[in-house]
């Protein structure tokens, strides 16, 4: 019945369709080439080299970018962190408010979509004066930083473990489990968390792009990520910028096509 | 043992221990009731502290002086012609980029009806988006120097091959002309991951019942269609608008000197302490940056609610 649905407009024709994505998608490609193409220029001479790419792999030359590569590990540090900011408070959580706390659920869902109402410009203000007293009680190091990122990342978090819970019936779950004779710590390992590993390992992999993505907090606050020192390094050498900044998107599009992969893969069984 | 009774069941002995097995815990219900409480501290704590708290703190400085006496100075300031100014540049910029971010959003999810859900195009427009939606930022600003800087490809070749000068009448692209491209750049990705549920919703008999009714593409769209869709597009373009409002990064990133937006307000009162002769001012920006926030999210859920009636 789709050529009744192509007739009446409701869906486009396949020349339409390609027309719109074609034309789009090549308009949406143009800055991506243009930085492309930025990394390999010679100078303002014009021509063509690869020496900002080789650089990179020169043990000698790349001292300078010392700095970037010590911004790189700070924000893997921040996204582990982060993650376990998700795995250990926000989950279990989660779980408990829903098998325990069903009058919560509406009041969770809110908080924590908060932070999109309250943005990471607005909240920074306020938390200047808390990163104060953060630093007397755990010191300065880097990792401090993620106890904020864990409060970005929960509205994303929130959404890909909740679409995982709303197609497990967990109560049956548990309560059969239990009926058998498992303990709560049973229940957990073995029925409850095997159930929800699509939904935990999306909200992993989300909370690390936008953890690595991440500028407004940390810049503000004077902490150095990848973000801030992509745009300290772009002042002095803004092919290695360009480079850094290219490879980061490859990677967090890689890790999203593998959110996308974890997302479609055959749903489990809806039990309810 | 029945559906009805096992939250109950659940509730009875939930966190006492892992390893003691009895089904039944309903005797010792008081003590656990509040074991299980304590279940919720955690995060209750750290939302206290790393999310409440901020947001009283951004929201409660802009009352107060240096001194720490209560004032209605700062708020009063956000009166004042210069941050009317900037308040006004981020409306037209968020409303602007909304709008056209809507649109163009729109008219993707509108082609990829045609393409297989799960199919290879689709989850890679998917990902895509989510990257440029949520990632964008300070790479989108490198992206656009790139592209339509001084020396950008399309700026070059515009030059070269075609005689165009696009910066004829000076730079705007350092300035809030300049937001317009990389702001539009995420709007369209983010409004193609809001949208595309809306549009995957009309079920498919709808346009055969018209069909069959004798409608036309015309009558399609004015009386089924666009009805159904309404309050989910005009949901997005709201959310489309909160997301560029509240946008700092790519701004940061690309205007480095100035308070052009509302944001980069913020910036400059947390870097010199300082606007228009006030301290803690940059509270009283966060304030008028919430309610802002605030009315526009409220309109955006209460659409939201509405949308959810047809995606069942």
């Amino acid at each position: 019945m789709s050529e009744v649905a192509v007739r009446i407009g409701a869906k486009p024709g396949r020349i339409t369709s390609r027309a719109i994505l074609g034309g789009i998608g090549l308009v949406f490609a143009i800055p991506i080439i243009a930085m492309i193409e930025f990394t390999f220029r010679a100078g303002l001479g014009g021509g063509y080299t690869l020496d900002h790419w080789t650089v990179l792999l020169d043990p000698e030359q790349n001292d300078k970018y010392a700095q970037l590569f010590t911004a790189v590990r700070n924000s893997l540090v921040l996204a582990v962190v982060t993650v376990a900011i998700v795995l250990l408070i926000l989950l279990p959580t989660m779980i408990l408010v829903h098998l325990q706390f069903p009058k919560l659920r509406r009041v969770l869902e809110f908080i924590c979509i908060i932070p999109i109402t309250v943005p990471a410009i607005v909240l920074v203000v306020g938390l200047a004066p808390v990163y104060g007293v953060v630093v007397r009680v755990f010191g300065s190091s880097v990792w401090t930083l993620a106890l904020a990122y864990g409060i970005t990342v929960l509205p994303y978090a929130y959404r890909s473990i909740q679409a995982n819970i709303s197609t497990v019936d967990m109560i049956t779950l548990s309560e059969a489990a239990r009926s058998l004779g498992a303990g709560w710590g049973n229940v957990m390992w073995r029925i409850l968390l095997p159930n929800l590993r699509r939904g935990i390992l999306a909200a992993s992999l989300i909370s690390v792009a936008v953890v690595l993505g991440e500028y407004t907090i940390a810049s503000l606050l004077n902490r150095s990520n990848l973000q801030t020192a992509l745009v300290q390094v772009s002042k002095s050498d803004p092919y290695v910028a360009v480079i850094f900044a290219l490879l980061a998107l490859g990677l967090v599009l890689l890790l999203l096509l593998l959110i996308g992969r974890v997302g479609s893969t055959k749903p489990g069984r809806r039990l309810s | 043992m029945s559906v009805a009774n096992a939250p109950e069941l659940v509730n009875g002995d939930a966190e006492t221990s892992g390893s003691r097995r009895r089904p039944s815990g309903v005797p010792r219900r008081r003590r656990v009731g509040v074991v299980k409480y304590l279940g919720l501290t955690p995060f209750a704590i750290y939302v206290l502290l790393f999310l409440a708290v901020p947001t009283f703190i951004a929201i409660g400085t802009g009352f107060f002086d240096a001194d720490g006496a209560l004032t209605f100075d700062n708020v009063r300031a956000l009166l004042d012609p210069v941050i009317l100014g900037t308040f006004l540049s981020s409306f037209w910029v968020s409303a602007f980029t909304a709008i056209v971010g809507a649109v163009v959003g729109a008219l993707v999810c509108y082609g990829l009806l045609d393409t297989r859900p799960d199919g290879a195009l689709r989850s890679f427009v998917n990902s895509a988006s989510s990257v440029l939606a949520q990632f964008g930022g300070v790479m989108l600003a490198f992206a656009f120097i790139a592209t339509i800087g001084i020396q950008g490809l399309v700026t070059v070749i515009l030059r070269e091959r075609f005689g165009v000068d696009i910066f004829a009448e000076g730079v705007w692209l350092y300035q809030v002309p300049g937001l317009l491209l990389p702001y539009i750049y995420f709007q369209v990705p983010l409004m193609i991951i809001t949208f595309m549920p809306a549009l995957e919703g009309l079920k498919p008999q709808w346009a055969e019942a018209a069909a069959t009714l004798g409608g036309t593409r015309l009558t399609y769209w004015t009386r089924i269609a666009g009805p159904v869709l309404a309050p989910s597009f005009f949901g997005s373009l709201l959310l489309l608008f909160a997301n560029a409002f509240s946008s700092y990064a790519t701004a940061a990133a690309l205007i480095s000197q100035g308070a052009q937006i509302v944001p980069l307000q913020i910036r400059a009162a947390l870097i010199s302490e300082t606007v228009l002769g006030r301290s803690n001012m940059a509270g009283a920006l966060a304030l008028g940056m919430i309610i802002v926030m605030v009315v526009v999210m409220t309109a955006y859920s209460f659409l939201q609610a509405r949308t959810a009636r047809w995606q069942r």
